[in-house]
C-alpha cells in the first residue's frame, strides 16, 4: 500500500493520512493509491501538514505496516525510549520496529 | 565568562522578534515552507524524526549556572524532560513545537543564550577547549578570540547563504582538546619567534564522507588582523565554493580542489584588499572581551590534597578529574555516559542538579564538551569530596572519562532522519558488554565514537575505534574503523572489512580490543598499539 | 532591466538594458550590466565611471555570491545603482542592504509593511560594511 506521511506543522507530530484527516497513529492510515502526491499538495497548502511524503507498506494482521524501519520508528518513537513511545506499556513495540 | 552588554542584548531580543514574526508569518500563510526553512534552521530548529528539534547554542561550551538551570527548566517546559548535549558542545531539544519556538528563543535571551545559526549554510557554534581558563598548558584562555570571532559571525550580512555549514575551532595549546584541524577553520593562538601573539589558521578540515585534515594556510594572524583574514578565508569559500553538488560544498572541498597555496594566495589577496576596508575591530575591543574571562577569586590558601580513602571516590578522581593551574584545585568531568545509558542525555533534574553544583563548586561555570560530557573547570580540592558525593547520589558519577565506556555517539536513527541506523543501541550494548569484569578499566583510553550515517556527527573518523551505521538494503548494517585520532596527532580512521549486524559490531569491537590487549607493548593505549602492529592482526582477528 | 519595486536612490534609475559581463568589455557605450552568480565582480573594476546600474541575479535565494559581489564593487568604490534581482525575499532584504544594494527587484512583488520591517528590522550591527552603519565595536570604543 501506498502511505501518505509527514509532520504537524503546528507541533511536528509525525501524521499519518486517514483518508479524510490526519492521525497519530499508523494503523488508522489508508491505502492513497495514486493521489498521494495531490493529496500531500492540498494539505501542505492548507497549512496542516509539512515534509509530506507518500511511503510503502502493508496491512498486517496487527495493523499498518511501513516498510522502510525509519517509517516505523517514526510510527512509535524511539526505540532506546520505550517511555517516550505511542506504546510505552507494551513491553514488546520495540521489536515491531525491527 | 562572558556577559552581554545592551548591545549584546539588544542583539539576541531583536533576533527573537524577527523569528517571531517569520513563524507567525509561515503559520498564516504569507511565508512558504521553502523561504522559511533556511530561517528556521538559521534559528537552531530542524524538521527532525518526531517532532521540531532545537538545538541551543553554547558559544564554545561555556556556560553559567543560571543558564545551565534555564536549559533545565527548558526541557521541563518545552520538551519532555530531558536535554542532549552534542559533539559541537550544544544541547538539542528534540520534542519541540514550532509554535512553541519564538517563546523559547524569548526565555533563552533573558538568560544570554540563544540558537542563532546552530544549522544552515552559515558560520556555526565556535568551539573551543573545554578546559579553557583552568589548564596550565594554554598560552592563553582561547575563548575572547572565539567570543569576537562569535560576534563577528553572526547575522554576517555576507556570509548567511554560505554553499554549506561553516564550523570554526579556537585552540590555544598544543594540546588539541577540541579537534581543532577537523574544522572548515581551526584557530590555534601561537607565540612567535619574538614574543607576540597570534593566530595559526589551518583550513579546510571535517568529517562527512570525505574527511579531511585542515592544512596550515597561515602560520601567523597578527592579533589586529583576526577579523579581516578570517572574513577573507570566508569571501573566497562564499564566491567559490561549490553549490552544484551538496556533497561537495563544504570548504575541505574546495581547498583540496584547489590545492592549499592557490586557496592560500587567493585568500592573501583577498585579504590584502579588505585590510583598506576598515572591518577590524580594535584591539580595544579584544581586550574589553579578555575581562570578562580573568581567573575567578581562588581560594589562594586552598589545600592542595585529596582523601583518597574512599576508593569509588580514588577512582573517579583517577578518570575523571585533570589537574588545575591552579595548586588546590581540579577540573571535574561528569560523564553522561552511565553503563547502558544514552550517551550525552541528562534529565532537567541532572541538568538543573548541575547548575546548582556548578553555582556552590565551580565559580559558577560549567563547560559542555565535544564529547558529550560536562566539566566543572574549578573545583576546590577541599570540595571534590562533597560534590562527588552530591553526582554520585544522582547517578552521575561514572568513572568512565576516555575510556571505552565514554562512547560519543550521534542521536541516530532513533531521533535523526538524515541517519540510516540507530546509534545509541550499539553504544548501549558495547557499553555493558565492556563494564563487565572490569574490561574497560583493563583496556584504559579508548576513544569509541558512532555516526549513524556517512554525516559523521558522531565523528566516528577521528575514533580509535569508530563505527558508522549504513543502510544495508532496508536493514541496518555497521562497519567498524580503526586508528582514528582527533588531538594534535590527527588521523583518520580506516575501514577494517565488510560490515556488521548490530550484535555483530559489538563482537567485533570485542575481538578489536582482545588484539590490543594480547599485543600491547608497555603502556601503550589502544591507539598506539593499532598504530606499530598495523590492520592485519585486527583484520584477521575479526573476519577469521 | 527589471523595474525595482524598492529603490533607495534620489537620482532616475537608468532605462538601459543590462549587458553580460562578458560582453560589456565590447559595448562601449553600455552603461547597465548584469552579474550572474559565477561572474567575477572583479571583472568590472576598471570601468565603474561608466556603470551605471549594475543588476546581481539570485536565481535561487539561497546561492550567496551576490552578496560578496555586491560588497566587492562597493569597496572598489562603486557609487551607482546595485540592484538585487530575481528570488528576492523578504527575509534577504536587510542583509542585501547592508551588503551595498540600494534597489531591489524581487521577480513576486514583496508586501511593502514586511519589506519595511525587514529593512529597519536591526538597530545595530556586529561587523562593518560599505553601507556606513557604525558597528556596535567602534560604538563600544568611541
Amino acid at each position: 500500500m501506498k502511505i501518505l506521511t509527514g509532520n504537524d506543522l503546528k507541533t511536528g507530530a509525525v501524521i499519518w493520512w486517514t483518508g479524510t484527516d490526519w492521525s497519530r497513529h499508523v494503523d488508522d492510515a489508508v491505502d492513497v493509491g495514486d493521489q498521494g502526491d495531490a493529496i500531500a499538495a492540498a494539505e501542505s497548502a492548507a497549512r496542516r501538514v509539512v515534509d509530506a511524503n507518500v511511503i510503502d507498506g502493508e496491512k498486517t494482521a496487527e495493523g499498518v505496516r511501513p516498510a522502510h524501519i525509519k517509517d516505523r520508528i517514526r510510527a512509535l518513537g524511539p526505540t532506546v525510549r520505550p517511555d517516550l513511545t505511542l506504546k510505552p506499556a507494551d513491553p514488546n513495540a520495540g521489536n515491531w520496529v525491527i | 565568562m562572558y556577559k552581554y552588554d545592551q548591545y549584546d542584548q539588544a542583539m539576541v531580543d531583536t533576533r527573537v522578534e524577527e523569528f517571531r514574526d517569520q513563524t507567525r508569518r509561515r503559520l498564516e500563510g504569507t511565508l512558504a515552507e521553502e523561504q522559511f526553512r533556511p530561517l528556521r534552521l538559521q534559528n537552531g530548529l530542524y524538521l527532525q524524526l518526531h517532532a521540531y528539534m532545537l538545538r541551543v547554542a553554547v558559544p564554545y561550551g561555556t556556560l553559567s549556572s543560571t543558564q545551565m538551570r534555564m536549559l533545565g527548566d527548558i526541557a521541563d517546559k518545552y520538551d519532555r524532560g530531558y536535554g542532549h548535549f552534542t559533539t559541537r558542545q550544544n544541547i538539542q531539544y528534540n520534542w519541540i513545537k514550532l509554535e512553541d519556538a519564538p517563546d523559547i528563543l524569548a526565555d533563552l535571551a533573558t538568560v544570554e543564550m540563544h540558537a542563532i545559526q546552530t544549522s544552515g549554510n552559515c558560520i556555526r557554534n565556535i568551539s573551543s577547549d573545554q578546559y579553557a581558563g583552568a589548564i596550565a598548558d594554554e598560552l592563553v584562555d582561547p575563548r575572547p578570540y572565539a567570543e569576537l570571532l562569535r560576534q563577528w559571525s553572526s547575522f554576517h550580512p555576507e556570509f548567511l547563504s554560505l554553499p554549506r555549514k561553516f564550523k570554526i575551532a579556537v585552540i590555544a595549546s598544543d594540546t588539541d582538546r577540541a579537534a581543532m584541524r577537523l574544522h572548515d577553520i581551526g584557530i590555534q593562538i601561537v607565540k612567535n619567534e619574538v614574543g607576540e601573539i597570534g593566530a595559526a589558521f589551518y583550513v579546510g578540515g571535517g568529517m562527512g564522507r570525505t574527511p579531511m585534515i585542515a592544512p596550515l594556510i597561515r602560520d601567523f594572524v597578527p592579533l589586529d588582523q583576526l577579523i579581516t583574514y578570517s572574513e577573507a578565508c570566508l569571501r573566497v569559500y562564499n564566491r567559490y565554493g561549490r553549490r552544484d553538488n551538496k556533497y561537495k560544498a563544504r570548504i575541505k572541498i574546495l581547498v583540496h580542489e584547489l590545492g592549499k597555496d592557490e586557496y592560500t594566495r587567493q585568500v592573501e589577496e583577498e585579504f590584502a584588499h579588505l585590510q583598506a576596508q576598515n572591518i577590524e575591530p580594535p584591539l580595544a575591543e579584544l581586550e574589553r572581551i579578555k575581562t570578562y574571562f580573568t581567573d575567578p577569586p581562588f581560594d589562594t590558601g586552598a589545600p592542595d590534597t585529596l582523601d583518597r580513602s574512599d576508593p569509588d571516590f580514588a577512582l573517579w578522581v583517577d578518570r575523571n578529574c585533570d589537574a588545575h593551574k591552579q595548586p588546590g584545585y581540579i577540573i571535574a568531568t561528569v560523564s553522561l555516559k552511565p553503563v547502558g545509558g544514552i550517551p550525552g542525555d541528562a534529565s532537567a533534574d541532572q541538568i538543573r542538579l548541575m547548575a546548582d553544583l556548578a553555582r556552590e563548586y565551580s565559580f559558577d561555570e560549567l563547560r559542555v564538551t565535544h564529547a558529550q560530557n560536562i566539566v566543572f573547570p574549578h573545583v576546590r580540592k577541599a570540595d571534590l569530596y562533597t560534590l562527588w558525593r552530591k553526582l554520585d547520589d544522582a547517578g552521575l558519577s561514572t568513572p568512565n572519562l576516555g575510556q571505552i565506556g565514554d562512547i560519543i555517539a550521534c542521536p541516530g536513527l532513533d531521533y535523526c532522519s538524515l541517519a540510516n541506523a540507530r546509534s545509541i543501541p550499539v553504544a548501549q550494548k558495547i557499553s555493558e558488554r565492556f563494564a563487565e569484569q572490569g574490561k574497560a578499566e583493563t583496556i584504559g583510553e579508548l576513544k569509541l565514537k558512532i555516526s549513524g550515517c556517512i554525516n559523521a556527527c558522531g565523528h566516528h573518523h577521528a575514533g580509535h575505534i569508530g563505527i558508522l551505521g549504513v543502510d544495508r538494503k532496508g536493514v541496518e548494517n555497521y562497519q567498524l574503523l580503526l586508528g582514528g585520532s582527533e588531538g594534535a596527532d590527527t588521523s583518520l580512521g580506516q575501514i577494517t572489512g565488510p560490515g556488521f549486524s548490530e550484535d555483530g559490531i559489538v563482537d567485533a569491537v570485542e575481538k578489536a580490543t582482545d588484539v590490543y590487549l594480547a599485543n600491547k607493548q608497555g603502556d601503550e593505549r589502544f591507539l598506539d598499539t593499532y598504530r606499530r602492529i598495523g590492520m592485519a592482526p585486527f583484520k584477521e582477528a575479526i573476519y577469521g | 532591466m527589471v523595474e525595482a519595486q524598492f529603490r533607495f536612490r534620489e537620482d532616475e534609475p537608468v532605462a538601459d538594458p543590462a549587458v553580460t559581463v562578458d560582453s560589456f568589455g565590447e559595448q562601449t557605450n553600455a552603461a547597465a550590466v548584469r552579474l550572474e552568480p559565477g561572474d567575477d565582480a572583479r571583472k568590472l573594476l576598471p570601468f565603474l565611471d561608466r556603470i551605471k546600474l549594475v543588476e546581481v541575479n539570485f536565481p535561487a535565494f539561497t546561492d550567496g555570491r551576490g552578496y560578496s559581489a555586491a560588497r566587492i564593487l562597493r569597496e572598489a568604490g562603486y557609487q551607482g545603482e546595485l540592484r538585487a534581482v530575481g528570488a528576492v525575499f523578504v527575509d534577504q532584504l536587510g542583509h542585501l542592504r547592508r551588503c551595498g544594494f540600494d534597489s531591489f527587484a524581487p521577480e513576486q512583488p514583496i508586501d511593502p509593511a514586511d519589506a519595511e520591517n525587514a529593512f529597519n528590522r536591526w538597530p545595530d550591527v556586529y561587523q562593518a560594511t560599505t553601507d556606513g552603519r557604525v558597528p556596535i565595536w567602534a560604538k563600544r570604543h568611541g
